[in-house]
């Protein structure tokens, strides 16, 4: 935490967005969490996606439930909508919520123990249904806030900071998401803002659920070096997919990788996350090769990060249940409730 | 005379030249132009010499040129890859150039650290860190060129610098006493050091010298000490008491003084028993101009620095009505203004060039147009009027800059009728040069192209080694900072050369590094940037102003606003020091800067490694801070220092402590420590 307010001055030559904006106008309030946090490198990563995509703040909601994960969204877009909700219960907010006004930007920001443990449920059936969000878990398998028990996705041979034995398994959220019908689902790390900005990019430009399990160290209780979720553990363990570049929409794709070995995934709104392919046996398309290699690598003692599953032709839960496309919440009277005659003529259909 | 062919020639120092331009494609490699002396001062003589000269150099554009064009067709050699070794910050520079208005100022004043010291109402000690550096922080702080300023990192964060100069003042308008912090010179060392001239130059070199226990005799041509200081700078900028103050403050140290007594030759002066001598003669020849009428209206035209020395031991105490000042400098601005108040009631400066190229520091300009002075950009003197044996006007021509291919400038007549300005009195403001009249040729020392001595750059020794130079005397009409600066190093030497060591083995700088950190969010410094505007200095009212030559106009900050103007500074002296074995590569620092300054990325050469930060490193006359390569990465850390506002975020956000905040003190070395 910092006492100052961080000057607003920035350098003269920060670049601006077509809304003419700069990265400093996707700020929010300075941090409150260590320093060091791998949240806050989220934060920033937010930012720098939310300003190279010229995002207007005004058109997002943030959503989140308790912990250090769930404190975050103070720190970035502070023009947008927010709610920080009971513990482990953001996805149901933000259901109600998408369901009102589907014309906003969904950004849920959870941690580990907000969605592995008391809101799993919650998470499942979010995941299941298609809710057309960005949900993020900030992943650092520790209780901070409660200074530093084992959270359900600690892996099992991470001791704690203090020596104790974890006792139970972990639980993979990628793979849980996969199964669970999620369509668009990428883990990444906190430390890594190349492969995680375009990632988020692309999982905020997608229609359905997209879901980002993001391992984020916690400086205080869990970077010591029997930890797997630790700096240098994650660099020196992770095994990228792939190399990703976000293409925005009409733009031209820059990168010159050799033919064959990119991977394109075309996305709803006319962008396009190309992937240079780092492992031979990738295909983002396919599921039951994504659940694969997350197993293998988990077998081999690696992190698996990038772009795992994507199915960018997905119905999205608007889709699926055929809602108005008026948004309920600029409806009048009238068309939210139509009257006792409309009424008698359903009944009587009902007959 | 005014219609001589002076193609290709131009005058310094009473010295013809030769001086061709170079085109734009060449200038990287052979400069601006080409220049050779003539070594006459005979204009006649240099119209026949130069056209050989010009021939040569001509030829050497050319062969240039051709050099060029071939360079086009040969292959580029292959680039190899050189990486930016680690920063040597243990190099004392380093850390100095990011404290930009320490490193510009000539005598390389610790600036911040005496704004903090304001900062903290500790006038005295503010005020003693000017003493120890530049000796005339009173004088200094109402009549500095101010170098420190323009190099002030705040003109790139923000708009206007940090009113330095008026802060130097501060130190001085709010201090108590200081006698008792004033050092005591050492007990006498049987050494005797002659100084010649009684100006900021020789006050610097006795007071270092007299510190070891020189004896030091300064010799004087005027009643007074305090050189241009006293004769030059009108009182209504700098008043009496402040000069006496300063000036006596280091006579009192026990220097012995001459005054009235002009040395007429250095020969007879060597006899006297000195172990070395001092020259801080300064320029004290003001130009004059050769132009119809001149000597017909001689009785009314005056040299602008004899007129205002005349005036400052009230020899003079009244001018025409009617006035106009020659010249664009800051002589100039004096001038004009020191006129008004003597009762002129129309005063107009005429200057050659154009408004915008006026040698004169911007804000004595703006002083001198603000009491309602005209200043007639463009206008070129063509000759004085003369009315029954009486100067009665100046007829001027009116010119426009042009610039040529090769970005030359060149003032060409507008072709529209020529001017005629009535006046009285006429004031030449045109620049000033040596004289060295007094110095025999057969004594040792050894004079250059310009007529000047050649003095050596580092030592400020001439050819003759017991015989120093500084100030002006050196190379010619500098500030009076310049002068300090000069003094110290001549009082180096001279003590050096006492002492038969090496002059030319120089002592290092004294620095310290030390931490600020004093909790966990807090140092020992203010780091919360203040976005206030640079607040302006009150002046006198101009009604009364106007009419006393001895009113200050300027009136210096009231304490409160001088605090204000002091939390202005950015701390640019805090470092922002890294420690790479101490970094996880978290990234937070990254993510808090509020300038982008900091980035991680892979070693590359200096070029690349520039661009390809998170905000490119385009500014070249800023360093970059590179790290060591990191354990996790093998990336480096690299900070660019042009706009970070010393702000410490980078070292409240780190988990590690592998940024820290440390307190760079430089300290130029002296002779005395």
């Amino acid at each position: 935490m910092t006492y100052i307010v961080k000057p607003k001055n920035h350098h003269p030559l920060l670049e601006k967005n077509e809304l003419g904006l700069t990265r400093r106008d996707y700020e929010g309030a300075v941090s409150t969490l260590c320093a060091g946090c791998g949240h806050d490198s989220i934060s920033s990563a937010i930012v720098e996606a939310c300003f190279q995509l010229s995002i207007e703040s005004y058109k997002v909601a943030k959503l989140s439930g308790i912990g250090c994960s769930s404190k975050a969204p103070a720190y970035f877009l502070n023009q947008s909508h927010g709610f920080n909700s009971v513990h482990g219960r953001m996805p149901s907010i933000a259901t109600g919520a998408a369901m009102a006004n589907h014309e906003l930007l969904y950004l849920g920001i959870s941690g580990d123990g907000d969605s592995a443990s008391i809101g799993i449920g919650q998470f499942i059936h979010c995941a299941r249904r298609q809710l057309n969000m960005t949900y993020i878990v900030e992943n650092n398998g520790t209780y901070g806030l409660t200074k530093g028990q084992f959270s359900a996705t600690n892996d099992l041979e991470s001791k704690s900071k203090y020596g104790d034995d974890n006792l139970f398994p972990s639980i993979d959220l990628p793979s849980m998401a996969i199964q669970l019908g999620a369509s668009f689902v990428a883990r990444s790390f906190s430390g890594d803002k190349e492969q995680l900005v375009p990632l988020l990019k692309a999982a905020l430009s997608h229609k359905g659920f997209s879901f980002l399990d993001i391992i984020s160290p916690c400086v205080t209780f869990n970077n010591h070096n029997t930890s797997t979720k630790s700096y240098d553990y994650i660099r020196e363990h992770n095994d990228a997919l792939s190399r990703p570049d976000f293409v925005p929409s009409g733009k031209e794709i820059l990168t010159d990788y050799p033919k064959g070995s990119t991977v394109d995934v075309p996305l709803h709104d006319g962008s396009l996350l190309s992937l240079e392919k780092i492992s031979e046996n990738y295909d983002p398309a396919d599921k039951i090769k994504a659940i694969q290699n997350i197993q293998e690598s988990q077998r081999d003692g690696k992190v698996l990060t990038g772009l795992l599953y994507a199915d960018p032709e997905a119905k999205d839960l608007k889709e699926i249940l055929n809602v108005s496309d008026k948004p309920l919440n600029e409806m009048d009277l009238n068309d939210l409730c139509p009257g006792s005659e409309k009424i008698k003529d359903i009944n009587s259909g009902l007959k | 005379m005014s219609n001589a062919d002076t193609r290709y020639l131009f005058k310094r120092y009473n010295t013809w030249w030769v001086k061709v331009a170079v085109p734009k494609t060449l200038r990287e490699e052979l400069g601006y132009d080409l220049r050779r002396s003539l070594q006459t001062h005979d204009l006649d003589k240099a119209q026949e010499l130069r056209w050989q000269v010009v021939e040569q150099l001509k030829a050497k554009i050319d062969q240039a040129k051709s050099q060029e064009s071939l360079d086009l067709f040969s292959v580029p050699e292959q680039t190899v890859t050189q990486y930016v070794p680690p920063t040597d910050t243990a190099n004392p520079q380093y850390y100095h150039k990011v404290v930009e208005c320490q490193h510009a100022c000539p005598a390389h004043t610790p600036v911040p650290e005496y704004i903090r010291q304001i900062s903290q109402g500790n006038y005295n000690e503010a005020y003693m860190l000017n003493w120890e550096s530049n000796v005339f922080p009173g004088i200094l702080g109402r009549t500095c060129d101010r170098p420190c300023e323009p190099a002030c990192r705040r003109t790139r964060t923000h708009e206007k610098a940090v009113a330095i100069c008026r802060l130097k003042r501060v130190t001085y308008d709010y201090k108590d006493d200081i006698a008792n912090l004033i050092p005591t010179p050492e007990i006498g060392n049987g050494k005797k050091v002659g100084l010649i001239g009684g100006g900021p130059a020789s006050l610097t070199v006795a007071r270092d010298l007299v510190m070891m226990g020189y004896q030091c005799t300064l010799f004087e041509r005027d009643p007074q000490a305090g050189g241009l200081m006293r004769t030059n700078i009108p009182s209504f900028r700098l008043p009496e008491e402040v000069l006496n103050e300063e000036v006596d403050q280091v006579l009192n140290l026990g220097i012995k003084t001459v005054f009235n007594s002009e040395i007429k030759s250095m020969k007879e002066f060597l006899e006297k028993d000195f172990d070395a001598v001092f020259v801080g003669t300064g320029a004290p020849k003001g130009r004059d101009i050769n132009i119809e009428g001149r000597e017909a209206a001689d009785k009314n035209i005056h040299i602008g620095i004899d007129w205002l020395t005349s005036i400052a031991f009230e020899h003079t105490k009244s001018v025409g009505k009617k006035v106009i000042v020659l010249g664009g400098g800051n002589t100039a601005m004096d001038c004009c203004r020191t006129a008004i108040r003597l009762g002129a009631e129309e005063v107009k400066v005429a200057v050659r060039s154009p408004f915008d190229q006026m040698k004169a520091s911007e804000w004595e300009i703006e002083d001198a147009l603000g009491e309602g002075i005209p200043i007639l950009d463009n206008h070129v003197p063509k000759r004085f009027l003369i009315k029954d044996d009486k100067l009665v006007g100046m007829e001027f021509e009116k010119v426009e800059a042009v610039f040529d291919e090769e970005g030359k400038r060149s003032l060409v007549p507008t072709g529209d009728d020529p001017i005629i300005i009535e006046c009285d009195d006429v004031l030449v403001a045109i620049g000033q040069d040596n004289a060295f009249e007094w110095i025999e040729r057969d004594i040792g020392i050894e004079f250059g192209e310009w007529d000047m001595p050649i003095v050596d750059k580092v030592t400020f020794q001439s050819s003759n080694e017991k015989i120093f130079f500084g100030g002006d005397a050196a190379w010619g009409p500098e500030n009076i900072i310049w002068a300090a600066a000069h003094g110290h190093q001549a009082a180096i030497s001279i003590d050096k050369f006492c002492k038969s060591s090496d002059l030319y083995d120089r002592p290092e700088p004294t620095t310290t590094l030390i931490s600020q950190k004093m909790g966990v969010h807090e140092w020992s410094y203010n780091n919360d940037i203040s976005q206030a505007k640079r607040f302006l200095v009150p002046h006198a009212d101009q009604k009364n102003a106007l009419k006393d030559l001895k009113m200050e106009v300027e009136l210096g900050f009231d304490e409160i606003t001088a605090l204000e103007e002091a939390e202005r500074c950015l701390n640019c002296d805090i470092q922002t020091v890294f420690s790479e074995d101490l970094c996880i590569e978290c990234d937070a620092c990254v993510d808090i800067c509020p300038t982008d300054c900091i980035s991680f990325v892979h070693n590359d050469s200096e070029e690349n490694l520039r661009n390809k930060l998170r905000i490119p490193a385009i500014n070249l006359n800023q360093q970059i801070l590179v790290s060591e390569e990191l354990e996790q990465t093998s990336r480096v850390m690299v900070k660019d220092e042009d706009v970070c506002l010393h702000c410490g975020l980078c070292a409240e956000r780190c988990p590690t402590g592998a940024w820290d905040m440390q307190n760079f003190l430089y300290q130029e070395a002296k002779a005395y420590s």
